[in-house]
């Protein structure tokens, strides 16, 4: 019986089902919010899973010379990762004194595979174009994963040095949610800004820069493997917000979490469509100088409580 | 499940936009295509970066010598099953560069052309109408 229920939370509920569907559903808002932006009407609501239907149905070429086995294992990478997390999410809001203690850190690394199975899967596709956009996703990855982790350790400060994700979440349901004090908004920011860059949204969007190298990483993908993409990153667009309100505003344990989602997910949505691509050399900077100097200051006043 | 796929070609077809040589007007009047005021994203339809994303290609220009291998290495990187569409009377008769050396054209002596959008340039209805009679014929 338990074996059915933890394929069941795998599988279809929290896991890769409820996941991808709601995800693509977001895909959706985020281009009808777009083409609203742009004073347009935008797609009708079953367009994301019309193409990821037409993509399931299409021929997938493998490059002549590349190693296949690469190829396809990183959207299949970022798929499994982004399973995983939404299943261990989702218990954990739900039940947040049975989880293991160094889940955060499970966590965190879960959310580094995407740009890893993106990294091997786009140097295997032997494109120059898709090389390009490797390196810089490489670059960029470093740029925003050094501000995310103070902000992270600036939580397990303020939840009272615990590692365990259960123990933030009690913390926040004792003494109210870690967004609500200085260094809880610093965090929140940094945060949102590392996620823009993490589903590659506009000022970030620099490894698929669609005007300079095409689509960089996805240009040799078609098929099944690019649906598998497309599916990664609405998964991702549900999933990323979601650790940001379990990590700062209270968890979603409560009906209110919709409306916290909602609103994270369009400011991300406008936070694209209202800023122009930066260059790799400059998103290196703002998020080592600019983004990283801060979360150092949230992470000092944290230490002091504030 | 036949079905399901014509279904989901019809609604989400991607456009690969092969300018091939033309003098640029098509090239024009298929932007103004993509632009709000005409806005084919209501249909699904999304102009992609690379042809393997592609499920039509949007021609513009007369074939000559140099542009063919390329037209044809385009086509056979394009995942079946692919529409290709004709925009221009370039395209279609080679139009005022008949008489030339150069012109190998028209394209449907060289790959399977699904429709021909006539006019220099075609306004941007008569593109939409050919995209959509293009896609009847499915």
């Amino acid at each position: 019986m338990s074996v059915v229920r933890v394929l069941f939370s795998y599988l279809i509920f929290p896991g890769f089902v409820f996941t991808a569907v709601i995800g693509l559903f977001l895909t959706w808002i985020d281009r009808k919010v777009t083409a609203r932006i742009h004073w347009r009407v935008g797609p009708p609501w079953y367009q994301p899973y019309a193409d990821f239907l037409k993509l399931l149905l299409k021929e997938t070429i493998i490059p002549e010379g590349s190693s296949k086995i690469l190829f396809l294992l990183g959207p299949v990478l970022g798929l499994v990762a982004m399973t995983i997390l939404a299943v261990m999410l989702f218990s954990m809001n739900m039940n947040p004194s049975g989880t293991f203690v160094g889940d955060l850190i499970v966590i965190v690394y879960l959310l580094a595979l995407p740009p890893l199975g993106l990294m091997i899967g786009g140097s295997a596709s032997k494109n120059p174009l898709a090389s390009v956009g490797v390196s810089r996703e490489m670059t960029q990855y470093f740029a925003y994963e050094l501000p995310f982790l103070i902000a992270i350790a600036t939580i397990i400060l303020k939840a009272g040095g615990s590692i365990r994700f259960g123990d933030i979440i009690l913390a926040q349901q004792a003494n109210g949610p870690f967004l609500y004090s200085i260094s809880g908004v610093i965090g929140a920011i940094v945060i949102l800004l590392s996620t823009q860059a993490k589903l590659g949204f506009v000022p970030f969007d620099i490894p698929e820069a669609e005007q300079e190298i095409m689509a960089g990483v996805y240009i040799e993908y078609s098929g099944v493997a690019l649906a598998m993409y497309r599916v990664v990153r609405g998964m991702m667009l549900f999933i990323l917000p979601l650790f940001l309100i379990s990590v700062l505003w209270g968890g979603f344990g409560d009906w209110w979490a919709i409306l916290k989602f909602l609103l994270i997910v369009v400011l991300i949505i406008l936070i694209k469509n209202t800023n122009p691509r930066i260059r790799i050399d400059q998103s290196l900077r703002f998020f080592w100088l600019g983004i990283g100097v801060l979360s150092i200051i949230g992470l000092v006043l944290a230490v002091y409580g504030l | 499940m036949a079905n399901a796929k014509l279904w989901g070609l019809k609604k989400s077809p991607w456009v690969f936009h092969v300018a091939a040589a033309s003098c640029n007007n098509c090239d024009i009047e298929i932007l103004d295509v993509l632009t709000p005021r005409w806005d084919v994203e209501r249909f699904g339809i999304v102009l992609v970066g690379s042809p393997r994303h592609a499920d039509a290609l949007l021609v513009t220009g007369v074939l000559n010598r140099k542009s063919l291998s390329r037209v044809l290495r385009v086509y056979e990187q394009t995942p079946k099953p692919c529409l290709v569409i004709g925009v221009g009377t370039c395209t279609c008769d080679n139009h005022m560069f008949a008489p030339s050396y150069n012109v190998v054209g028209p394209y449907d002596k060289h790959i399977p052309m699904d429709v021909y959008i006539p006019g220099c340039p075609p306004k941007p209805e008569a593109i939409i109408s050919g995209v959509v009679k293009a896609l009847k014929r499915l």
